[in-house]
């Protein structure tokens, strides 16, 4: 295989893409969560400052959203442009998903975006606390139309193959309680929920290191430490288990690879460090934990665990090290925040957080922990399920579009690149600007 | 089945482009209407709550193709490749420009968004009418059900096409001055003096264009795609369109006339529904013509969706766009009023 073939340009163009989306979903489907939470502090108790607060963190989430809405489009659009084989065989099942998010989000979220971040004043208290719920309902219903999607391909479920190849559904009611979607959603809006809540805490911590907007600074830390702490220990279980162990069941391949574990062992160790040597097949410098893999997998500390010399070189996900250390990276920047997390609750709790001034420097640092975290998860899973599109069904060279050549994926690569170089620089200029003005700029801004 | 299925999706991009079409329209427009950066941002005011919902409707309208017909919509994206990823590329300036044009207060802020915004929404009208006119004309379709054309060759209808040939152009031509009319329209209809009295100026002039390209482009129609008339032949549904879209073109100019600006509004809307209306009507049952060999033309029979899914489909459909044509009334009812200078709204 020619390494830069259109099949190549093809996946590096839709997993660019994509990862740049998602920076932006995860931080709003995470701020939807908690500006329900705060709009809703704000109407029970009648308290001002979490009005202003949700004002504030209103026109963060109004750029991420703007942003995360004009990346999007692209992804249903290359799922024909790059993925025509796929599509065709996949749509009849596949379809049902992506159709549905457009009718029952995309709809919802955009008819009362606009209503949250401008009608303040014209719907009243509880009015303007209803949009920000249905602006939340309609971005986390979104992320489960795109799960059950993904989840499809990651484990398939509720089709029909006909006799031209192509799937079909089955099932509807299958196809939507896929486990694997199920599980993989659980873990996935724990994931954004804690992109929101560390971003939260660490603009809060900003606030209180400058000196500027102490008191909604505080508020923030004081949301975005608890929301974040709960949803770090969701992250981890049951969510991250339940995923892991379908992996497990499902995707033994996939478990080994991203495991590093050459060979089948009893008592299979939990890798924390090394580097995997593809040509000795071999882990490098390893330091190990004997005995965790196996328990976590099977529950059994003597349990052995099939390694990727129990499964032909040809089902191997094709990038073993790089599946390796997104999967890595993921577990030990979600154990680090865990950790930070933990302390700063128990400051909290002891009335301590907002003059621990070293917390503070640690919650700010934090802010691109999730990003990279999110990224690294998903690159885990769909570099995971490698070599398949459709694991099982559909190998991914099988699936791209066979009439657009490399040089054509090529132009529109380099296009993305450059439009997506542009839109960051602004994206950057307009957060930069809104955190500057700060909170009370905010709430006067809604007041004109 | 599958011939509602056909209906439903006709359906969707017949709303995007009337709801949609008055955005991109009022983009083309806006710097007309609009002189300064103030009464700019009335025009942006005036879509700015509803634009990103009526894009919806093209993604919908997307995801439903993708649901109903999975190889058209394989065979047509990757075979429009590079047009479409344009679309894309134009959708996003698009929003963007609308989207933060607001956020920095300074002329040459504005002055580049405005720009963008009437570059994305004129292009974008121009290119979505290529597209059409990509349908009409067929495609190279293969054997396997995929094809794909260069930007363009030598510009003409035949042999080995291009997107852009001289009837592609043509259409083009013609969807940007019909969303361009759209959009004054609509600003007219939403704006104040002295915006409402420009906007009906330009869909004055731009009447006559429309008017013309009608007659130009049926001909034009006939001439590349001769089939397009047998469906016409027949008494009943054949004249009913053709009815409706003469008559929605003396309602715009009639009630633009009077001043009854919802009304003209509606008309052009009319119009649009009609001729898109019209073409899907004449390509029943044939999705995507292949001009290679009849045979290798993506139809109903061929290119839907198992029976079992699109049955399923049906239901949640119904429900969901009930729910949407729900949230847009209550949008469009919310927002109901004229914009003025001095009215709430952050664009």
């Amino acid at each position: 295989m020619n390494l830069f073939d259109a099949a190549f340009w093809s996946r590096f163009q839709f997993g660019f893409t994509l990862t740049y989306h998602y920076l932006f979903p995860q931080l709003t489907m995470g701020l939807a969560l908690l500006l329900v939470v705060m709009k809703g502090i704000a109407l029970r108790t009648g308290d001002r400052r979490y009005d202003e607060a949700a004002r504030f963190w209103g026109r963060i989430f109004g750029i991420n959203f703007a942003f995360g809405v004009v990346t999007g489009i692209p992804m249903e659009f290359q799922f024909g442009t790059n993925w025509a084989a796929f599509s065709k065989f996949a749509g009849g099942v596949i379809g049902q998903t992506l159709a549905m998010e457009g009718m029952f989000a995309f709809f919802l979220e955009s008819s009362f975006l606009g209503l949250f971040l401008y009608g303040e004043r014209r719907l009243g208290r509880v009015g303007h606390w209803v949009s920000s719920l249905l602006v939340f309902l309609g971005s986390w219903l979104s992320g489960y139309f795109i799960v059950a999607t993904d989840a499809w391909m990651q484990h398939p479920v509720a089709y029909t193959t006909l006799p031209d190849g192509s799937v079909q559904l089955s099932s509807f009611r299958a196809l939507l309680t896929n486990p694997w979607a199920l599980w993989q959603y659980a873990h996935t809006m724990s994931g954004a929920a804690i992109t929101g809540a560390v971003v939260m805490a660490g603009v809060g911590a900003f606030y209180l290191l400058t000196g500027r907007a102490v008191e909604h600074g505080r508020l923030f830390l004081k949301v975005g430490v608890i929301a974040g702490c709960l949803f770090s220990l969701l992250q981890l279980f049951p969510t991250g288990d339940g995923q892991g162990r379908l992996i497990a069941e499902h995707q033994p391949t996939t478990l080994a690879a991203m495991e590093a574990l050459f060979n089948t062992a009893p008592g299979a160790p939990l890798v924390l460090i090394g580097q995997p040597n593809m040509a000795e097949r071999q882990l490098d410098n390893p330091i190990l934990v004997p005995g965790v893999l196996s328990f976590l997998t099977y529950r059994r500390w003597g349990a052995t665990v099939q390694g990727l010399d129990a499964f032909p070189p040809s089902s191997w996900p094709d990038n073993i090290p790089l599946l390796y250390y997104a999967y890595h990276i993921m577990v030990g920047l979600g154990t680090i925040m865990l950790a930070v997390l933990l302390v700063a609750v128990f400051l909290l709790w002891r009335g301590a957080l907002a003059r621990t001034r070293w917390m503070l420097w640690l919650l700010m640092l934090l802010i691109p922990f999730p990003y990279i975290a999110n990224t690294a998860g998903w690159m885990t899973a769909e570099i995971g399920r490698q070599p398949w599109v459709v694991y099982g069904l559909m190998r991914t060279a099988q699936g791209f579009s066979p009439e657009v050549s490399a040089g054509n994926g090529l132009f529109t690569l380099l296009g993305f690149m450059g439009m997506y170089t542009v839109l960051t620089v602004v994206f950057l200029f307009l957060v930069r600007r809104e955190i500057e003005h700060g909170p009370a700029a905010a709430s006067t801004a809604a007041a004109h | 089945m599958a011939t509602l299925w056909f209906a439903i999706v006709a359906l969707m991009l017949v709303i995007y482009t009337v709801l949609d079409g008055f955005d991109l329209g009022a983009g083309t427009v806006h710097w007309l209407v609009g002189r300064t950066p103030e009464e700019r941002r009335l025009v942006l005011r005036s879509i700015g709550p509803v634009w990103d919902g009526n894009e919806v409707w093209l993604l919908a309208a997307g995801g439903t193709l993708y649901f109903a017909f999975p190889p058209l919509y394989a065979a047509s994206f990757s075979g429009f490749y590079l047009p479409l990823i344009m679309v894309l590329w134009l959708l996003m300036l698009r929003g963007i420009s609308i989207e933060i044009r607001a956020h920095v207060d300074e002329p040459i802020w504005y002055a580049f968004y405005d720009f963008l915004f009437a570059l994305s929404g004129a292009l974008l009208s121009i290119f979505l009418g290529a597209a059409l006119g990509n349908v009409i004309r067929g495609v190279p379709l293969n054997g396997d059900g995929y094809f794909f054309l260069p930007l363009w060759t030598t510009f003409r209808v035949t042999g080995s096409v291009g997107i852009l040939d001289w009837y592609t152009v043509l259409v083009g031509v013609m969807s940007f001055v019909t969303l361009a009319s759209h959009g004054a329209y609509w600003l007219a209809l939403k704006t104040e003096e002295p915006l409402r009295g420009r906007a009906r100026q330009i869909a004055a002039v731009l009447w006559w264009a429309v008017a013309l390209l009608t007659v130009v482009g049926l001909v034009a129609t006939v001439w590349v795609r001769p089939a397009v008339l047998d469906h016409y032949s027949r008494p009943g549904a054949g004249w009913l369109i053709p009815a409706l879209v003469v008559a929605a073109l003396a309602g715009m100019a009639f009630y633009r006339a009077r001043g009854r600006d919802l009304a003209a509004f509606l008309a052009s809307s009319l119009y649009i529904a009609g001729m898109l209306g019209g073409v899907a009507f004449a390509m029943y049952p044939t999705l995507l013509a292949s001009n290679i060999d009849p045979s290798f033309s993506l139809t109903l029979a061929n290119s839907a969706a198992g029976a079992y899914g699109l049955r399923v489909g049906i239901m949640w459909w119904v429900v969901g766009v009930l729910l949407a044509a729900g949230y847009f009334t209550y949008v469009y009812w919310s927002f109901r009023s004229r914009v003025s200078a001095s009215g709430e709204g952050v664009y």
